[in-house]
């Protein structure tokens, strides 16, 4: 098999950036180098004008108006703007009650987390098992001073697509603002602004093959969400985010979105294909466990326990493979993921967990390559793990008394 | 834009230097991988982040683990003013009169939470008044925020001394140093300041990329919280292009920093000395100021008129900050320097850079004095 090892399946971390994309970009880096709010030459002008031109084609992948998108460094910092800012402007208002979920990324927990230490009230709700928000379960928290609501599109993690319209409708028969980090979610999912019931939505470029450091915040022009900006100084953005606009990485942005909207039918087609490929593969091989939902999941995106193997020796086993144990966030640290932990998963289970994320460039070889190499050193693991072992022999390892030492 | 426009607006931004994007490539091109991801590519990301930390670092006489990257100088100041009042009981925050929005306003948003904020007034040469600071300061402050060099004229602080004034009274200081990277010597600790802003695109770098320059003694809440990178302090995905930009642009500033000055000055005296002839302002022209700026005006001639008539011949110049260029305010800076409106209006602001030549400024000349004639028969024709 000819391969080149490491394999990328981390598109769920970062994507490259595309070709096509990095060709736009690159003209803007060099020649059209000017300020977009220069307005005194055509310097200045060239580059606003790529600006707008790239506000349009993110807009058309999620089918909104282009003064609708507002630019920011990232889906971190659009998150951080949607959740505090919303929270902030309407709290007078509407109260200090806010809903997320217990799987959220911590780009969207943390800013939370920051508000109940400013004397919002949080409630985090837990998923089902399979990784969705119950429905039932969500409109029994909304109370009348719910100011906001945040739910991810796309799971980091799991790869689960959550019922945003359904969702979105409770919200808005309860008058709570709705954010949705879409991070996840652009190219991949359809997303029709004009019709979901969603006012804010985060959007970053280099999880769609576009470059790091900029995203961008929708925000429902009608009816008008209004927020309290986080950045403050030359008044860029309309008000709602000062700071020079990054021309060439805004123009990369638009590409990749373009370039999502006209090629995601086929891609997701040949995506899927490769994924389910890759779960029949590794179901062979016993006592595996698929984490979330396998229909209402992006096709990008497989998630599975390996019972009986320590997480840390399997990460070091399938080094030629380049995955996540976890999200990449939070995989500098060695606790099990939080997001299978809510799923109902044992440590062990989250521990020796692997997100493989699939992607543009992957191919067929290369999910032959990984099912092998998962069988072979999956196989090598057991044969000196004791609990394999003991499991082989038929004993119950919840009814084990493990002495301390 | 003309294939000849001649660029003399480096205060607004700058090209991106050729061996920068040289560097800035591979990691648009080839590389992928989440600095945060623990396979290779992850890794090779991380040490790319490592390597510019120091190249920050070297560039301003810090340690590398005061740096912390952001997405430009408007989230540093965010990032300085908010974070440091949110670990502070409510005082007074004090910035200086001729600061740019991206100081001024993060000030002003702290109003609602039971800070109040002053303004410390300039001299008609730019230089903040250390006295009107010293009677400001009898008040409990928490932070002073005071720019290294003003974007508009140029004109330097004395930063050591407004450093140890406002120690002196138990207050930090911060310095947006963003105009003065890469055109005087910078050293954060000489400096004295406990916070400093820095920007990428200022210095030949790319934009979308700056830091915070963070003394570790000071408690400061994060701007953005998140995934926790950048050691919690600003989370979000690190901008690894950028961010290997901007290192190397710091370098090579730092590097050529005496040979470049030396040339500007040439170039800006040059400048000066024509402008003298047309009878021309140059505001804060006795202060100790930037190398490479001349904010100045021409008498009876309308700045916004100035600007668009040189843009036609191919001069890309400012009036006033382009952040603030939408709207026709007489620049604040002049303002608060005791400029009278009226000739506030006229300002025009030249910012050399490092491959303006003595042809481009004597066109220049020629072209401002051409207008003047022009302007002049104009107004005798409109009598």
């Amino acid at each position: 098999m000819t391969v080149k090892t490491p394999i990328y399946l981390d598109y769920s971390a970062t994507t490259p950036v595309d070709q096509r994309v990095a060709d736009k970009m690159i003209p803007y880096l060099t020649e059209f180098f000017g300020n977009p709010a220069s307005r005194s030459h055509s310097f200045g002008w060239t580059a606003e004008k790529a600006v707008e031109n790239a506000r349009e084609q993110v807009a058309a992948l999620v089918n909104a108006d282009p003064k609708e998108i507002v630019w920011t460094s990232g889906a971190t910092e659009s998150n951080n703007l949607a959740i505090k800012g919303a929270a902030h402007f309407y709290a007078g208002s509407k109260g200090k009650h806010i809903i997320t979920v217990a799987t959220e990324h911590k780009a969207v927990i943390d800013p939370v987390r920051e508000l109940e230490r400013q004397g919002f009230e949080a409630t985090f709700l837990e998923p089902e098992p399979n990784g969705l928000v119950d429905l039932e379960k969500f409109k029994a928290a909304l109370r009348p001073d719910t100011v906001l609501a945040s739910v991810m599109f796309v799971n980091n993690e799991i790869g689960v697509i959550q019922d945003i319209e359904a969702i979105g409708n409770l919200c808005r028969a309860n008058g709570t603002i709705f954010h949705v980090d879409a991070a996840q979610a652009t190219g991949k999912v359809d997303i029709d602004l004009e019709k979901l019931p969603v006012d804010l939505m985060s959007f970053s470029a280099h999880k769609t093959y576009g470059p790091k450091g900029i995203g961008a915040l929708y925000v429902r022009r009608k009816p008008r969400v209004r927020l309290e900006a986080q950045m403050h100084g030359g008044g860029h953005e309309r008000g709602f985010r000062s700071g020079t606009l990054p021309t060439h990485q805004i123009v990369g942005m638009g590409e990749a979105f373009a370039i999502a909207k006209a090629e995601m039918a086929l891609e997701n087609a040949r995506i899927k294909r490769l994924r389910d490929k890759l779960w029949a593969g590794l179901s062979e091989i016993e006592e595996v466990y698929l984490n979330g939902d396998l229909e209402r999941r992006v096709p990008h995106n497989l998630n599975v326990s390996f019972n009986f193997v320590e997480g840390e020796s399997l990460i070091m086993a399938v080094k030629d493979i380049a995955v996540s144990s976890g999200s990449a966030c939070t995989s500098a640290s060695l606790e099990p993921s939080y997001v299978l932990r809510a799923l109902g998963r044992s440590d062990e289970l989250a521990h020796s967990s692997i997100r493989f994320s699939i992607g543009r460039t992957t191919t067929e070889e290369e999910i032959d390559y990984t099912i092998a190499l998962l069988k072979a050193k999956i196989g090598k693991l057991r044969e000196l793990s004791p609990l394999w072992e003991m499991y082989q022999d038929g004993i119950d390892l919840n009814s084990v008394q493990w002495a301390a030492h | 834009m003309s294939a000849e426009a001649i660029y003399f607006d480096h205060n607004a931004t700058t090209a991106l230097d050729s061996r920068v994007l040289e560097a800035m490539l591979p990691h648009l091109r080839n590389q992928q991988g989440n600095p945060t991801s623990r396979h290779s590519f992850g890794r090779a990301a991380r040490q790319a982040i490592d390597l510019a930390r120091e190249q920050v670092a070297a560039a301003v006489g810090a340690h590398p683990s005061q740096v912390t990257f952001t997405s430009g100088g408007t989230e540093a100041n965010n990032m300085a003013i908010k974070g440091i009042a949110a670990t502070h009981t409510p005082s007074q925050v004090i910035v200086s009169a001729t600061e740019h929005p991206a100081v001024s306003r993060p000030a002003q948003s702290l109003l609602g939470r039971g800070w109040k904020m002053a303004k410390a007034g300039v001299g008609d040469d730019g230089r903040i008044d250390l006295n009107a600071l010293a009677t400001l300061l009898q008040q409990k402050t928490a932070l002073v925020s005071v720019m290294t060099a003003n974007n508009e004229t140029g004109v330097l602080q004395d930063i050591p001394a407004i450093a140890e004034l406002a120690h002196r009274y138990g207050s930090l200081l911060h310095t947006d140093a963003v105009q003065a990277l890469g055109k005087i010597e910078l050293d954060f600790n000489a400096l004295g300041a406990n916070a400093m802003s820095l920007s990428g695109h200022k210095i030949n770098g790319p934009q979308g990329v700056g830091a915070l320059i963070l003394d570790k003694r000071v408690d400061l809440q994060p701007l953005l919280e998140g995934g926790g990178q950048e050691k919690g302090l600003r989370s979000g995905t690190e901008n690894i292009a950028a961010i290997v930009g901007f290192g190397l642009a710091c370098e090579l500033a730092k590097r050529e920093l005496a040979r470049h000055a030396e040339r500007i000055s040439v170039l800006r005296k040059q400048f000066e000395a024509g402008l003298a002839e047309l009878g021309a302002t140059v505001f804060g022209q006795d202060a100790a100021r930037l190398p490479n700026t001349s904010f100045f005006a021409l008498p009876n001639i309308e700045g916004e008129t100035l600007v668009m008539a040189l843009d036609r011949q191919g001069y890309a110049v400012a009036s006033g900050s382009a952040c603030s260029s939408d709207s026709i305010e007489p620049s604040h800076v002049l303002l608060a320097m005791g400029v009278a409106p009226e000739i506030a209006r006229g300002a025009v602001r030249v910012s050399l850079g490092a491959r303006n030549t003595a042809a481009e400024v004597e066109s220049l000349l020629q072209t401002l004095k051409n207008e003047q004639l022009r302007m002049k028969r104009m107004a005798a024709v409109a009598v």
